[in-house]
């Protein structure tokens, strides 16, 4: 089925020039500006709903496009369009709209307009990434998307803000610039600015490894990867739990789809080449990263590591497919293995974001993210704490539970490559429940630890609000993952046969 | 209502009772919470016991369905489906039944805990995660049930989560299942890679078609593909059903409530090792040498485990202890491909071993929570019912003649005696010995709890919280909420053995479900010398289990009974042997000081040196720092001097042309 109206445009646009009306109404009218934020997040949540109805998810092709000139001398256009990758990011993207509007309603009282407005014009940007098929356009978005961050952590941010917000715009831009060179460099030789067109733009491997390079430099930055990670714990320690949310939930995907949709089939001999440098980070993320995790003290760094070492199994699935291809005949588990990385982000995205919720609930009521400042909250906090356990166990990857699937998928996929690479992916089994569940064990349980613990108050309806939908979506995709997992098939499978072409052939070296 | 639906509502029920007497704790109060929860677990008993009606008495046929396609991808049918064979109906059939009398017997021995909704939540979920582990069709719903009765069990040791160490051994048992759950999941992962599926009944029908392959894990090492898989899986399952050295989270799991102790770890989820293994009996059939693995695991479990339970002093560590060493025995019995005897062993035992944890349960109450037996004594008179009940699970336990234990222990023993399989002499003597050492701190526990004088003192004045052995009131017999559980828990204690040797054992009946290679038949050969359950009794009283267990108890009679002060005089005189049991062989301390304090020390120095010294410090704020002293530097040239700018132009141009002329 497909649509006669823009719909991606008015996925993108909306929130955007929603947040700008919200802006225009000035400081004063906070109850008003929540009151919009609240319909214009919401509005967007029910379209991408329409948009996922109206997905037709048998095939690859690419829908809903969209196709107008824009800056005509240089080749650039208006390019919009999603498949079976997109769909599903999208759909996060605006279900979290919605949840940090509520989030936020109570605990800013500051500048209540200008918070709202910068996290829907995120929202629409981030809409953007995932539907842009002009290089150009998708590079304006990817970077346009940090200014709304930028401010929101300099603004609503803790006491090491600006260190924080420097850190962060400076390795992503430094990293994107990389990428930007690349694009360049591709618009010139193709004369295209066409994602697409690039897909099957033949390259010599020598240039395919220097562009792989580049988009590296910007993505391993963006989703973080091992060793240029080091911007994310800080930048979520000094974020609002809404800048943390939207961070951890969405903007870290962006890095993951950016492999999917440009490193992998722009580069794909480059990508086979260098696969072992991928997939060595990504074992040295989950297992280095958590063994770090395992000893934060602050909430919300030891969520942020956790973060870092889930990740690592989105780029171990993205890239195990060509070890998988070289080990077996079949092919068998290189499917899986991409299709468990997109889930590992689409469950993280949900999970970390409860996860920094929760740490947020705590935060509104003693400003303090201090693992050793709680103890006991299960004693006045119950329901609260039956939430965060949940939550906790899905981040330990407990069957049932979305955190599971993503997980068990790229374990098998990597167990089908080499017994080793399954056996360390397989290490989060112990590491991951132990640096989860001694957090749950050291804030959740025990006797009551301080007088600030006693005068806890449990969550109000509002919260309960916000975390009971993502307990849902968490529960929903673990026990039931094949709507999740059939909306990406078809993509799936085009782009595992697209890298297994080498294109250098077809440019005649 | 059709069958399917039947065994939908099987698993379904005691869900359903979960969360409403969780979600809803507030709404149906403390009797609705039970009720609940009694109904749907007792209606899925009685369904349970109505499929395995059918099967023995209406010749229903093996039930192999998918209820719902989880996931499809890459090809592979990831499914939650039902595998209804004896080996699933029979564990469905125990489990509802033990949990069902763990049901109501909560409802007088938590009566008075603030928790009382929540812990039926509990083991209501409990009940659902353990039945989708045995009705499971394949291995992916069999990891979801396994992982989530982990969870349960989690939750329920640390129940009263404001004991500190309660959260621990809660915290501690989830994560040596999960070293446990790591190797099992890499056995499922071998599976796929071997088998292209999930699915029990497509695996199995192709297990064959990998002998010989080998697989180098590590350079220069050839493995047998199924030598791989099944040590992956039967780590999980030393997990799970506590094997050494992945035991020492089961003594620690007796912080939580009774109850629950008897469940799940004793009756039930501790058995789900010993089950998964039976089950994948097509797949180990083919390595000996995983089942030597096995089997030697399981001798060293079932002998040392049963050695540290003669020194505990604390009631349900003694039987904590007696369950590991009874584990012990059945993954024995799976080692030399005895695998319907581990079963039936693993049925006896669930009856024996949750009345008698129940039964140490209506002592502790009795004795407003004194678990220590040095402050017990005599309690025969008081509590006439749990005493009677407490003889008759001994006396299966230790393996009287014609009770239940007898049956399945001593079938065990022989099949061990009948193996050939390498490592099963070892074994032989192990199990023996441990008949002796059964024996030996059964009876203990029995003397030190019931017989003998009281070593504790009824002071009325004593107040809320008296000190070791001074009780507020005297102790008197549970109520029946508890009693009738414990009654009705003895009947098959005494009676399940006698009445289904013949069929479970020897008749072939789980053969449906498990395959053992005609070669590795322990099972037939002992069953070649059975004429009869009277018979075995007879030609028992000739061997030597049968005087062992004599043996024990006349040991056990004579220091606990005859002369009361030996007990101390030995332990005096064999310090060192009793320190090495009090301290559980220092298994815990090693793994403290080499795992734990280890880890905690890499990733602080992970964090500290290498994320923050060596990216953060050296890496990017170095870099910036070399930006901001370079650009310190290039700032200096921009003077705003007219002379210096046109003093380096003209040195530019020099150069230029310097460059120029040579060039040319």
């Amino acid at each position: 089925m497909s649509l006669n109206w823009p719909i991606l445009s008015v996925l993108i646009w909306l929130p955007i020039l929603g947040g700008v009306a919200i802006m225009a109404i000035g400081e004063q009218r906070a109850t008003l500006a929540r009151l919009m934020a609240l319909a214009v997040s919401l509005l967007t949540f029910v379209l991408s709903i329409v948009l996922y109805s109206a997905f037709d998810n048998s095939t690859a092709a690419m829908q809903f496009v969209e196709l107008k000139p824009w800056i005509e001398t240089f080749d650039i256009f208006y390019r919009l369009g999603v498949d079976g990758f997109s769909v599903p990011l999208i759909l996060l993207t605006t279900f979290f709209g919605f949840i940090v509007v509520i989030a936020g309603w109570e605990s800013i009282q500051q500048k209540v307009n200008q918070y709202m407005a910068a996290f829907l014009i995120m929202e629409g940007l981030m809409i953007g990434v995932f539907s842009a098929l002009d290089a150009l356009l998708f590079y304006v978005f990817f970077e346009a998307m940090l200014i709304p961050m930028f401010i929101v952590i300099g603004i609503w941010g803790g006491p090491r803000r600006v260190y924080a917000t420097i850190k962060f715009f400076l390795y992503t831009f430094l990293g994107s610039v990389f990428m930007l060179i690349g694009l360049i460099y591709l618009y010139s030789e193709s004369g295209s600015w066409s994602i697409l067109d690039w897909h099957q733009f033949p390259l010599t491997l020598a240039v395919q490894k220097w562009l792989f390079l580049g988009f590296l430099a910007a993505f391993s930055v963006k989703i973080p990867m091992w060793p240029v990670h080091t911007w994310l714990p800080d930048a979520h320690v000094e974020a609002p739990t809404g800048g943390s949310v939207v961070l951890a939930a969405i903007m870290l995907k962006i890095g993951g789809y950016g492999f999917i949709r440009f490193s992998l089939p722009i580069t794909p001999d480059a990508s086979a080449a260098l696969d072992w440098l991928i997939i060595t980070l990504s074992l040295i993320a989950v297992v280095y990263i958590g063994f770090v995790a395992l000893v934060q003290q602050d909430m919300k760094k030891l969520i942020a590591y956790s973060s870092i070492s889930h990740m690592g199994f989105v780029t171990l699935g993205l890239f195990i497919a060509f070890a998988v291809f070289q080990n077996t005949e079949s092919g068998r588990g290189a499917a899986l293995g991409v299709e468990g990385a997109m889930v590992q982000m689409i469950s993280h995205g949900f999970v970390s974001g409860a996860l920094f919720l929760c740490v947020g609930v705590l935060y509104d009521r003693l400003h303090s993210r201090m693992i050793a400042d709680y103890g006991g909250v299960a004693n006045t906090m119950p329901w609260f704490a039956a939430l965060a356990v949940l939550f906790f166990m899905a981040n330990s990857g407990l069957p049932g539970t979305s955190g599971f699937v993503g997980e068990f998928m790229v374990i098998l996929a990597a167990f089908q490559a080499n017994f080793w690479y399954a056996f360390l992916a397989a290490m989060t089994l112990i590491l991951g429940a132990a640096y989860s569940l001694w957090l749950v064990k050291r804030v959740i349980f025990g006797e009551v630890a301080n007088r600030n613990v006693e005068q806890l108050e449990d969550i109000n309806a509002r919260e309960a609000l916000v975390l009971g939908l993502i307990a849902v979506a968490v529960l929903a995709v673990g026990l039931w993952p094949a709507p999740l997992v059939d909306l990406m098939h078809a993509s799936v499978e085009q782009l595992l046969q697209h890298i297994q072409q080498p294109k250098f052939s077809v440019a005649g070296i | 209502m059709s069958l399917k639906t039947i065994l939908l509502l099987i698993p379904l029920l005691p869900l359903a009772a979960a969360a409403v007497a969780g979600l809803f704790r507030n709404q149906v109060g403390r009797a609705g919470s039970h009720w609940v929860a009694i109904l749907g677990v007792g209606v899925s008993f009685f369904l349970s016991a109505y499929v395995l009606y059918l099967q023995v008495f209406g010749n229903l046929e093996t039930l192999n369905y998918s209820v719902y396609t989880w996931m499809v991808s890459d090809g592979i049918r990831f499914e939650v489906g039902f595998l209804i064979d004896h080996l699933s109906a029979l564990m469905m059939t125990v489990v509802t039944f033990v949990s069902f009398m763990v049901h109501i017997y909560t409802i007088g021995y938590m009566a008075e805990d603030p928790g009382y909704q929540r812990f039926f939540s509990y083991i209501a979920l409990f009940t659902f995660s353990m039945l989708m582990l045995v009705m499971s069709n394949n291995f992916l719903q069999l990891f979801f049930g396994w992982e989530a009765v982990g969870l349960v069990s989690y939750l329920l040791i640390g129940f009263w989560f404001k004991r500190e160490s309660a959260v621990a051994a809660g915290l501690k048992a989830f994560l040596v299942n999960r070293v446990g759950d790591f190797g099992f999941l890499l056995g499922i992962a071998a599976i796929l890679y071997c088998f292209g599926s999930m699915d029990y009944s497509e695996v199995f029908g192709q297990a064959g078609s990998i002998s010989g392959e080998t697989v180098s894990i590590v350079a220069g090492f050839e493995w047998q593909w199924i030598t791989v898989i099944c040590i992956c899986l039967f780590i999980g399952a030393m997990g799970k059903s506590a094997q050494a050295p992945l035991h020492v989270w089961l003594p620690d799991s007796m912080e939580g409530p009774t109850p629950i102790s008897a469940l799940i770890h004793a009756a039930t989820m501790v058995t789900a090792g010993i089950f998964m293994v039976a089950r994948m009996s097509p797949l180990f059939e083919l390595s000996d040498a995983a089942l030597s693995f096995v089997m030697l695991i399981g001798a060293v479990t079932a002998f040392s485990m049963g050695l540290v339970g003669i020194v505990q002093n604390d009631i349900k560590r003694v039987i904590a202890y007696s369950t590991l060493s009874q584990l012990g025995y059945m993954t024995v019995a799976l080692g030399v491909s005895a695998y319907s005897a581990a079963i039936f062993h693993l049925m006896t035992h669930a009856f024996f071993k949750a009345l008698l944890f129940l039964g140490a349960g209506s002592v502790i109450i009795a004795l407003h929570h004194q678990q220590d037996m040095r402050f017990m004594g005599g309690l025969r008179k008081q509590m006439p019912i749990t005493w009677i009940t407490a003889w008759i699970g001994t006396l299966a336990l230790i393996g009287f003649p014609f009770m239940s234990g007898f049956y399945s222990k001593d079938s065990i023993i022989e099949a061990v005696h009948a193996s050939t399989r390498f490592g099963s002499d070892v074994a032989y003597w192990a199990v023996l010995l441990g008949v002796l050492i059964t024996s030996f701190y059964s009876f203990r526990l029995l003397y030190l709890t019931f017989h003998g004088q009281p070593r504790y003192r009824v002071d009325v004045g004593a107040g809320d919280h008296p000190p070791d052995g001074i009780l507020q009131h005297a102790p008197k017999e549970s109520p029946l909420v508890v009693t009738v559980p414990l009654i009705l828990l003895a009947i098959p204690s005494i009676v399940i053995g006698y009445m289904t040797i013949e069929p479970v054992l020897f008749g072939g009946w789980l053969s449906d479900a498990i395959m053992v290679l005609p070669q590795n038949d322990a099972v037939a050969e002992v069953g070649s010398h059975f004429h009869g359950p009277v018979a075995m009794v007879t030609h028992a009283l000739g061997t030597a289990p049968f005087w062992l267990m004599i043996g024990g108890f006349v040991l056990a009679t004579f220091i606990y009974q005859v002369r009361p002060s030996m007990a101390d005089q030995l332990q005096q005189k064999m310090p060192r042997l009793h320190r090495i049991l009090e301290n559980k062989f220092y298994v815990d301390e090693f793994y403290q000081s080499v795992f734990v304090r280890r880890v905690i020390n890499i990733g602080n120095g992970l964090w500290k040196k290498a994320d923050a010294g060596l990216i953060d410090g050296v890496l990017v704020n170095g870099s910036a720092r070399l930006v901001g002293t370079i650009s310190e530097r290039i700032r200096l040239w921009q003077s705003g001097f007219l002379f210096q700018y046109a003093f380096a132009m003209i040195v530019g141009l020099i150069g230029m042309i310097a460059i120029w002329v040579m060039l040319k």
